[in-house]
């Protein structure tokens, strides 16, 4: 029988010579022995410890419950009051019409952005957007902080050392099906994220979300095509450049034309034909820096859950780190 | 309190969108695990912006983008909140990775997900203040 | 009412459902799913909502990272038990005969 044969009459199992070289590693037996006794008392200690937290807070939970069901209800029901209380959805009330008069008129004129949504958050509203990038890139060190693995955290005989080698073993980067269909959608999602990203001021999209779909598109390319082939091009050094010149270059630019706006001066930021692409002053700029930030984030956020780091070497690959 | 429920009907997404808050809020308070709790705050999180994003919407007018040159304030919906809400997209999705990574470090301190028996085990092998 | 109304309330009616169902689903896989599916109609409410920037950003964080994300940390939560209790099973003396039952640990 071939060996697609006996896989589908469930003769072999397919992952199991690998189970037993994860059952082996290379170190000493009587320590390993004795650490993993440690962890199996720990183990039992939490076991215990969960019977004990179910057997002795029962009165306490049921006034829990019921304290927090009073608490929810009387909460949903005021917001609902409230909600009752509110001018009528979908028609036209003075709350729509102060502020917005002004965006939409004189929008196109002043920042040359078709999209009104990207010229909203792009150049009124722009310091929010640089608030935004900033908390994005606070969540990444913080992540970074919590998970990543080097020498000095990853003893090589912890849990930490099997779970990153079953862990490189347990990805599919071998399977046909992710490799053929990751070779057909990872350059179609590349480009459609480009080109959401580029069209920022024209169609609906901008930096937000072609940075979300360009992160997307890192991530399938990494789960179907495995680590190595990734870490080609998108080192940590990379991603520290790329994230650094973004956020740099958006608070050197927004400085400039608030400093020039605020003072009077003309600043001279062509604003294009609207429709172009390459119109729009500032926007576009700002576009590609926020898109490239939010893609780094994304792809760094499942390279520090999966393995521990955001390039590729470290502790974390695999052979026995001393 | 009849014309209360009246405009409760008549502001639907705005009712739905407090429904879902709810939701959220009694799945982030009543379970135990950690998962489900931080699944119950990106429940509640998508609720607010639905509200937030629903104050927005005018009938019978087109999306803000601007098409035919047609510069009137009384042909587009209020872009305003959507801006607002793009943002906080943004936001809940950093706070949900944060807190995903707070879960993996004490599964791998305790091995449990279990938040009682956490400040149980916390509770005695931390050290005292 | 148009059609269009009526296709926006039927969208929120099945919104509530799937939230419920998160709350009440014990396994946490179908709970991720689940959410998945949550914020995929939601990207179709926003696009109801004449609100195109927004159907595509929910569509891409929500489903595409945050459920990605979602499901590598139950998989980091898994695989830890599966190595644990490999270990327990094979690596000890015939003296320990109870192997621990670490399975609970990703269920409610």
């Amino acid at each position: 029988m071939t060996s697609f044969e006996k896989w589908f009459y469930g003769e072999t199992d397919v992952l199991n010579h690998a189970m037993d070289e994860a059952r082996e590693p290379d170190s000493p037996d009587h320590a390993r022995k004795e650490r993993v006794k440690a962890r199996l008392a720990e183990i039992r200690e939490t076991e215990q410890y969960r019977e004990r937290v179910e057997n002795s807070r029962k009165e306490f939970r049921g006034l829990y419950l019921a304290v927090t069901a009073v608490g929810a209800i009387a909460l949903i029901g005021v917001l609902l009051y409230v909600t009752a209380c509110l001018p009528e959805y979908g028609a036209e009330n003075p709350h729509t019409l102060e502020v917005i008069t002004r965006y939409i008129e004189k929008g196109l004129e002043e920042t040359g952005a078709v999209n009104i949504v990207s010229g909203i958050i792009l150049d009124y509203r722009a310091f929010d957007t640089l608030g935004e990038s900033h908390v994005l890139f606070t969540a990444l060190i913080c992540s970074m902080l919590l998970l990543r693995l080097d020498r000095k955290n990853m003893r090589s005989d912890h849990e930490d050392y099997y779970t990153v080698r079953t862990d490189k073993f347990f990805d599919l980067s071998a399977d046909q099906i992710f490799r053929r269909v990751g070779a057909f959608l990872v350059p179609s999602i590349f480009i459609f994220g480009i080109y959401v990203v580029l069209n920022g001021q024209v169609s609906p999209g901008g930096g937000f979300s072609g940075g979300a779909i360009l992160g997307a598109g890192l991530i399938l390319f990494s789960a179907s095509f495995g680590f190595e082939k990734v870490d080609r091009i998108f080192t940590r050094k990379v991603s520290s450049i790329i994230t650094l010149c973004s956020l740099g270059f958006y608070s050197f630019a927004k400085g400039y034309v608030f400093f020039t706006g605020a003072n009077g001066i003309e600043n001279h930021i062509p604003k294009g034909t609207p429709g172009n692409i390459l119109s729009g002053g500032m926007i576009l700029p700002l576009d590609i820096a926020v898109g490239l930030v939010v893609g780094c984030t994304m792809f760094g956020f499942y390279s520090l859950f999966r393995r521990g780091s955001i390039g590729g070497n470290g502790a974390a690959t695999g052979k026995s780190s001393k | 309190m009849g014309q209360l429920l009246g405009n409760l009907l008549s502001n639907y997404e705005e009712t739905a969108a407090i429904i879902l808050f709810g939701i959220g809020f009694c799945t982030l308070l009543f379970h135990r695990n950690l998962v489900k709790k931080i699944l119950g705050m990106n429940i509640m999180d998508t609720g607010v912006f639905l509200y937030l994003a629903s104050m927005g919407y005018i009938r019978g007018r087109r999306a803000p983008i601007i098409t035919d040159g047609i510069q009137d304030a009384s042909a587009y919906i209020n872009p305003l909140p959507a801006g607002l809400v793009l943002t906080g997209i943004v936001v809940s999705v950093s706070v949900t990775a944060v807190m995903l990574s707070l879960t993996i470090r004490l599964y791998k301190r305790y091995h449990t997900l279990d938040i009682d028996v956490v400040y149980e085990l916390a509770r005695k092998s931390e050290p005292k203040r | 009412m148009e059609i269009r109304e009526i296709f926006t309330i039927l969208l929120l009616i099945i919104l509530i459902l799937c939230a419920i169902a998160v709350n009440f689903t014990k396994n946490l896989l179908s709970a991720v799913v689940i959410f998945m599916a949550y914020s995929l109609i939601m990207a179709i409410v926003w696009a109801m909502m004449r609100s195109p920037d927004l159907a595509i950003t929910e569509a891409a964080v929500g489903a595409g990272v945050s459920g990605t994300l979602f499901l590598v940390t139950l998989k980091k939560v898994h695989l830890e038990d599966k190595i644990v209790s490999d270990l327990i099973e094979i690596d000890l003396d015939e003296s320990e005969e109870e192997t621990a039952e670490v399975g609970e640990g990703a269920q409610v």
